[in-house]
Order: structure tokens, then C-alpha cells, then sequence
């Protein structure tokens, strides 16, 4: 069994820095490892969704390999992540997602195109889809208000009910219990939005070497938060034609486009820098076998927002509804892919440090 | 691959913590700095690898220190580890130059851990590198190359050729090819002798074969076997090493910190006899734990096993290997290997002997055997609560005394007392010259850091003028 050869190295890694301790001051999987003197299947699998893998601590390990010890924790505990994203998925048959990642991603974003373009040329005549449209309700022209509303709402609202399921079964398995209290509440929260463990201690992670920088950290917050300034835009869109009767498109001084636009760049800089990053960053301490799905999201993720930003500066244009249809195209395959892709590890990390900010809490450290 | 016959001006044996201070300074101060490190890129850094902290005088809070650690103080701790074997000018002005180091140091990349909770209760005393010796030896080595030192990794200084009170030029295994070179100045820093065996044997015997080595294989001590043979001045003890107790099954060189074993004062330790042979309860662990190196390598087979039950097991760090644990006393020999008649009788025997008392496992609680020898003196409950616990221990070696004597300006010094012109020493190569015995935590690297530093300085000054 894959997973249980994976644990007894990520248990046999825990017990030597369990007494060695000298990466104590890096993030919160040392301190939190501190705590315990055995480590459980589900309090290793907390402790591998407590790492952010800003890879600090292998490069100041004394046992790092060719040490006979050969501790690599960052790569053993994205190892161990990838296994309790399978096993906790929702439902439980697709964990076979997980196996070949990148491929199911690439699939789902190339089938998720070929459908929507498909599906628009066979239902439109040429002259809609390939027609310039202009004023308020041109995207509908092409893909009808109905459509785009019911397949968006029932796959995202499908994503996120799996999501959030997954990240359940992940919280009782790592042994957490009980509600949280307002404390470990806000320092969970101001750790996820701050990012706060890719900063490796003070100077930032090893994006690349030995060296420290905090360039994967902006580039993720850039990300991060381009993307929801993007689920924001789309809300206030939604909001806008729902209840003030203001159908798409808006002009560019507008809440929706502008959250958008904003949000689209902040997702291609974080997407390029992050995939730059991939190609550049020293490949040691990362898991090979995981770089087929870290790839495959950012540029799932990349890719979304490029044809969104070229929708919108295109939009008067007779590319308008092909683009339409792609941009929806990667819509669609994100929502389809999220709790099957990488994407679910922000709701494990985000568990993960609120688990860590409540131990804190009773500990009294 | 580097091209090291050019002329530089000055050239630092070993890349550890003592020679990258010096390399880093003498290039600062304006000369051509070559670098050769005997390991390769990933296990460079000699023992610095190993270590966590250095010890740092100050007569206020720093954002790294608490209180205050006054010179007298600092003074007052070597002199009584060392049992008066330093050199009081050397070591005060150490101690001195130890309350500068910070800055300098992070501004070559070095971090701080702001404070520490752990079991080592030292932030008053010492400051805590951030992820330990190695990243502040990755920081030094980034700090190298920015500067344009050259650094030759996997490269072995066999011979440094001394002639008429120089040294003429340096010969070298690079990379498994012979090469020379010729610097206008020289920095040793290349460590002690702690992992040649042989040498070892010398004053320790076929015992020596039994014997971990805490620290980096590389410190085979052929500069200063070099050295000593063209006539430079020793100091220190040549038999002596710092030995402790680690856990039997650590691996030959390189076990580090992991491998520390903190049960002995709640234990009772026997040899492979089954028999007990020095009171575990002497002091605390901090200031005995170095000298059960010594009494474990007078044992036969330089092995012995320390034995606890179920009472005390949450006393201590967690060592990196699993406890032995058993039924009974007599299961627990079995798994050691050992008798079962002798290790019971000794069991019952101590037993017997433990006198009731307040046990505190915090401080010297005057629990004791009665009638017993060799007697223990505290800490000492009856080992009667299975499951029975047990370790196995051998003489973990950290480093060798003897070393070349060095002057202030950290010049090596002939016999008759005149330096070699152009050769310059630091870190554990000369540290016998302040620490002639015993140990005090995190001044190995207060010592390399300082006379790296001066060494540096020197060397470039020498080769510059």
C-alpha cells in the first residue's frame, strides 16, 4: 500500500526531528510536532497539510540526503498531502483522480473547451456566433442567461459541497475536535490570508535554492487573491442582473470589470511567476510524481484568466463568442476539477492552521 | 572546474564555520581568496554543520538574548570547564569580541531564532541560528561566492610545505587529482583529528574501533598532523577528546544531535556484564553527560545500556531510535543481548538498595541508594514498573583537544615561540589554546567565528602589505 509505505517515512522523519529540533523556528509543523511524541496516521497527515513546503528545512538539515538518514521532509509531506487529498475525496470512488493528476486536469480543460464550442456552434447559427455583439445581454446572445447560470451554479455548487466534504472526513481523521474559539479563528485566518508560513521564518521560502525570497509568497497571494477578486466579480455580475435588471456586459468603469480585470492580472502574474518558479526552483526537495497536478492547476488556473482578460478587451469584436465559449470552457473545467485537482489543498492547508491555531490556543504557547 | 594554479593571495584550508569567516573577511578586506573544503558541495561545513547556537556575551537584552551575560561571567564558566587549561588573554578577549559577532554575522546572511521554548533552556547564554549550523553554513557559503571567492569543494590539503618560517605553498588532492598551490597567506581551519581512527588508536586502542563520531568524517586532522611534524607548537592534550554517551545504535560518523541520549540520571546503567559502574546520579545531565563517553569506552566491548521503567519514560527527549521495551528484566536482557542471571541480580540488588525520598526529576533530589557501590546519589526509584526501558550507549566522539598554538593576532606559532610568517589558524585546529578541556555549549562556534575573523584579517593584511 502506497500510502502506508508513505507514512512510515513520514513517521520515521518526524521522529528525527522530534529530537533534533533545530528547524523549530521555521513554521508551524515544528512546534506542532513538538507537542506530540508519537505521531498518528491522521496527525502526520495534519502535520503534512500544516507544511506550505517553503523548503527551509531541508536545506538546513543535517540529515538531508546523502545523509543515511536521507530526511526530506518537504518532498515525504507533499507526498503524504497528494494521499489525504485521495483519500478523503467526495465521493469516495473518484480518488483514482488523484493518481494521474495532471492528465485528468488536462482532459477536463480540453474536453470542457471542445463541449462549450461545440455545443455553441451547434445551437447557434454562424452569424450569432461569429457576429459582432454590443449593449447589454451581447454574451447571452451567444450562450443563453439559463445555460450559463444552471451549469455554473450546479458545478460550482457541486465542487464546493465536495470540497467541503472532503475537507470534513480530513478533520475528523486528523483527530481534531470540537468548535473553535475566536482566537484560533482570527489566527488561522490572518495566517491563511498573510500567507504567513511561506515566509520561512522572516526572509521568505526556497522558492529556488538555498537562497531565500518571497517571491513564491506574493506570487501565491497574487493568485489567491486574483482569483477572488474574480469569483467576486462574477458575484457582483450575477447580483447586478439578478436584482437591478442589468444584464452583462458592463462598461470597463464598472464594479464587475473591474474586480475582474483586476483579479485576471493578479492571476496571470501568479500563474506565470509560479510556473516560472517550477521550472527554474531546485527539483530535490519537491515530489516528481506531483508535478503533473501542480502544473496542470496553474495552468488551468493561468489559462482561465488569459481568455478572460482577452474576452473582455475583444468583446466587440466578432471573436466575442468564441471566446466566450473558451473562457467558459476553462470555467467549466475548473469548476469540474476542484475537488479533484490540486485546488483542494487550500481547504486542507486552511484546516490544517486552524487545528494548529486552536493546539496553540490550549497549549497556552 | 576551478583553475588553481593562479596566485592568490590568501588561501583557507577547510570550509566549516572558522574558515568562512576567515575566507569571507580577508576577501572583504581586499584580497584573492581561494576556498578548499576537503567534502563535497552537500556535506560541506565540517562540524558548524552539526551545531545550533554560539555563546555570546552582552550586558543587556538583545532581540535574540535575554538578560544580560557579563564578561566576568562568561569568564568564570570557561575557566571552571576548562579546569584552568586556557589562556586568559586569549579568552577574554574572545568573550569580548563575542558581544560584536551578531551584526557582522547578519550581515552575511546568518539568522536568528527570536527565542526558544525547547528542553535546552539557553536564550540567556546563547543565540540560536535559525534552522541551525547548516543554513548558517549555506548563508556563509552564499556570502562567499557574491563576494568572487573561489571555492573548491571535495579537495584535501595534504601538505602545507614549511620553509624557513613560511609556508612556500600548499599541496592538495583535488577532486582525486594532485595539485599545488601557492597563496601569500594560509588559514588553517581544518579542524581536529577526531575522525581518523587510527589516530585515535593511538592513545585509545582497538577500543577506538568501536567509537561514533558525533560529527563530519572529513576531520581526519592531516593539516595538523602536518603541522606538528615540520615543527609547529602543540597545545592541548593529545589523548583527550570530548566523549559522550550517545545511542548505540548511531551511525559511524555524522549522527549529530539526534543520537544524544538524556536518560542516563533516571536510569541505572549497566556494561554488558550486567554490571552497574558509576553513579548516574551524580549532577545534573548537562554537566555530567560529557564524561560518560569516557566511562562507557573503559567498558569491554565500549558499550553499555541504560535502563529506566515505565515511571520515568516522559523524563526525557525522545531519542531517535525506538526504545527496547519489555515484560521484564529478564525479556530486556534478552533483547540487549545480554545474561539474564547477572542484569537480575543487579536489578534486585539497586532495588534493594533505594532508599524512599521526594523524587524531582527538576534538581539534585537527594534520592539515593543505600549500601551500594557505586552508590546513586539522586534520582535513584526502584525499576520495578514494567514495561522495562532500555537503551543501548556508546562513546560518541565530538572533537579532539589537541591543536597548533596560536597568538592573538592568530599567527601560528613555532617551537620556540616564533609564528610562521604567513599562516594563520581558527576554529577547532587552535581551540585548545582557549579550551584545553572540557566543554562549554556553543563556544566552538564563538571561537571559529572570532578567530576566523581575526585569522581573515590578518592573513589578508600579511598578503596585502
Amino acid at each position: 500500500m502506497r500510502s502506508a509505505e508513505i507514512r512510515a517515512d513520514a513517521r520515521r522523519a518526524m521522529e528525527v526531528c522530534n529530537a533534533c529540533r533545530y528547524c523549530e523556528g521555521f513554521c508551524a509543523v515544528f512546534p506542532a510536532m513538538e507537542l506530540r511524541r508519537t505521531f498518528s496516521d491522521g496527525e502526520l497527515d495534519y502535520l503534512a497539510n500544516l507544511c506550505h513546503n517553503c523548503r527551509g528545512c531541508y536545506y538546513a538539515c543535517q540529515y538531508a540526503p546523502p545523509h543515511e538518514f536521507g530526511i526530506n521532509l518537504p518532498r515525504t509531506f507533499a507526498e503524504l498531502r497528494g494521499e489525504t487529498y485521495a483519500e478523503n475525496v467526495w465521493p469516495r470512488p473518484l480518488a483514482r483522480l488523484f493518481a494521474r493528476n495532471g492528465l485528468v486536469v488536462s482532459l477536463a480543460a480540453a474536453l470542457g473547451i471542445a463541449l462549450v464550442l461545440l455545443l455553441a456552434m451547434a445551437l447557434q447559427p454562424a452569424d450569432v456566433l461569429y457576429g459582432a455583439h454590443q449593449g447589454p445581454g451581447a454574451f447571452y446572445a451567444v450562450i443563453p442567461y439559463g445555460t450559463m447560470v444552471a451549469v455554473a451554479g450546479a458545478t460550482f455548487g457541486f465542487a464546493v459541497l465536495a470540497m467541503v466534504l472532503g475537507v470534513a472526513r480530513f478533520w475528523r481523521r486528523a483527530g481534531a475536535g470540537g468548535l473553535p474559539r475566536v482566537r484560533p479563528l482570527v489566527r488561522a485566518l490572518g495566517d491563511v490570508l498573510t500567507l504567513r508560513y511561506l515566509g520561512g521564518g522572516g526572509d521568505g521560502c526556497n522558492d529556488r535554492d538555498e537562497a531565500f525570497s518571497q517571491k513564491r509568497r506574493w506570487l501565491h497571494q497574487s493568485l489567491f487573491y486574483g482569483f477572488l477578486l474574480c469569483l467576486a466579480s462574477t458575484t457582483v455580475a450575477a447580483a447586478y442582473d439578478h436584482f437591478l435588471g442589468l444584464p452583462a456586459p458592463y462598461p470597463f468603469w464598472s464594479w464587475p470589470v473591474l474586480l475582474g480585470t483586476v483579479g485576471g492580472i493578479g492571476m496571470v502574474v501568479g500563474t506565470s511567476g509560479l510556473f516560472g518558479l517550477k521550472l527554474v526552483g531546485d527539483r530535490a526537495p519537491a515530489a516528481p510524481r506531483l508535478l503533473g497536478a501542480d502544473v496542470a492547476l496553474i495552468v488551468l488556473l493561468g489559462m482561465t484568466a488569459v481568455t478572460g482578460l482577452l474576452l473582455l478587451g475583444l468583446r466587440a469584436t466578432g471573436a466575442m463568442g468564441v471566446l466566450l465559449a473558451i473562457h467558459l470552457g476553462f470555467v467549466l473545467a475548473v469548476f469540474l476539477t476542484m475537488p479533484y485537482s490540486k485546488f483542494v489543498h487550500g481547504g486542507f492547508r486552511v484546516a490544517a492552521l486552524l487545528r494548529y491555531a486552536m493546539e496553540r490556543d490550549t497549549s497556552g504557547a | 572546474m576551478l583553475n588553481l594554479d593562479q596566485d592568490y593571495d590568501v588561501m583557507v584550508v577547510g570550509g566549516g564555520n572558522a574558515g568562512l569567516c576567515a575566507a569571507i573577511t580577508a576577501r572583504e578586506a581586499g584580497a584573492r581568496v581561494l576556498l578548499v573544503e576537503h567534502a563535497p558541495r552537500a556535506m560541506r561545513g565540517g562540524n558548524s554543520r552539526h551545531t545550533r547556537n554560539l555563546r555570546a556575551m552582552h550586558t543587556e537584552p538583545t532581540t535574540v538574548l535575554t538578560e544580560a551575560y557579563p564578561e566576568a561571567e562568561y569568564w568564570d564558566d570557561l575557566n571552571r570547564v576548562t579546569g584552568g587549561q586556557t589562556d586568559e588573554e586569549l579568552a577574554r578577549m574572545t568573550i569580548r569580541e563575542s558581544s560584536r559577532l551578531a551584526p557582522w554575522m547578519e550581515a552575511h546572511g546568518v539568522r536568528f531564532q527570536p527565542s526558544l521554548k525547547g528542553t535546552l533552556n539557553l536564550s540567556r547564554t546563547n543565540a540560536f541560528f535559525l534552522g541551525g549550523g547548516k543554513a548558517l553554513v549555506n548563508a556563509y557559503y552564499r556570502s562567499a561566492e557574491q563576494l568572487g571567492i573561489d571555492i573548491v569543494y571535495d579537495t584535501e590539503a595534504r601538505h602545507l610545505r614549511l620553509q624557513e618560517g613560511a609556508i612556500r605553498e600548499v599541496e592538495l588532492t583535488s577532486q582525486g587529482f594532485p595539485a599545488t598551490v601557492r597563496a601569500k597567506a594560509v588559514v588553517v581551519s581544518s579542524g581536529g583529528f577526531q575522525a581518523n581512527i587510527e589516530w585515535l588508536k593511538q592513545y585509545w586502542g582497538e577500543a577506538a574501533e568501536n567509537f561514533r563520531i558525533r560529527g563530519t568524517p572529513y576531520a581526519q586532522g592531516r593539516v595538523l598532523r602536518d603541522l606538528l611534524d615540520q615543527g609547529v607548537m602543540p597545545v592541548g592534550d593529545p589523548t583527550q577528546c570530548h566523549a559522550v554517551a550517545i545511542d548505540g545504535r548511531a551511525p559511524r560518523f555524522d549522527g549529530g544531535i539526534v543520537t544524544r541520549l538524556d536518560c542516563v540520571p533516571f536510569s541505572i546503567v549497566v556494561d554488558r556484564d550486567g554490571q552497574r559502574f558509576y553513579d548516574e546520579g551524580e549532577d545534573v545531565w548537562p554537566k555530567r553527560y560529557a564524561i560518560w563517553g569516557r566511562l562507557v569506552a573503559q567498558r569491554p566491548g565500549q558499550t553499555a545500556f541504560a535502563i529506566i521503567d515505565a515511571k520515568s519514560e516522559r523524563l526525557f527527549m525522545p531519542s531517535v531510535f525506538p526504545a527496547i521495551r519489555a515484560d521484564t528484566i529478564g525479556e530486556l536482557a534478552t533483547k540487549f543481548g545480554l545474561e539474564l542471571g547477572p542484569l537480575e541480580e543487579t536489578v534486585r540488588r539497586f532495588n534493594a538498595a533505594v532508599r524512599p525520598g521526594n523524587f524531582d526529576s527538576q534538581k539534585l533530589d537527594g534520592c539515593a541508594t543505600e549500601g551500594l557501590e557505586p552508590p546513586k546519589t539522586n534520582w535513584a526509584r526502584a525499576i520495578d514498573t514494567p514495561p522495562f526501558i532500555g537503551y543501548p550507549l556508546c562513546p560518541g566522539i565530538t572533537f579532539t583537544y589537541l591543536g597548533v598554538k596560536v597568538n592573538e593576532r592568530a599567527q601560528v606559532l613555532q617551537e620556540g615561540g616564533a609564528p610562521v610568517a604567513n599562516l594563520f589558524a581558527s576554529g577547532e585546529i587552535m581551540a585548545g589554546n582557549i579550551l584545553g578541556k572540557g566543554y562549554l555549549a556553543g563556544f566552538g562556534m564563538t571561537l571559529g567565528t572570532v578567530f576566523g575573523r581575526i585569522a581573515g584579517r590578518e592573513a589578508a593584511r600579511h598578503a596585502l602589505s
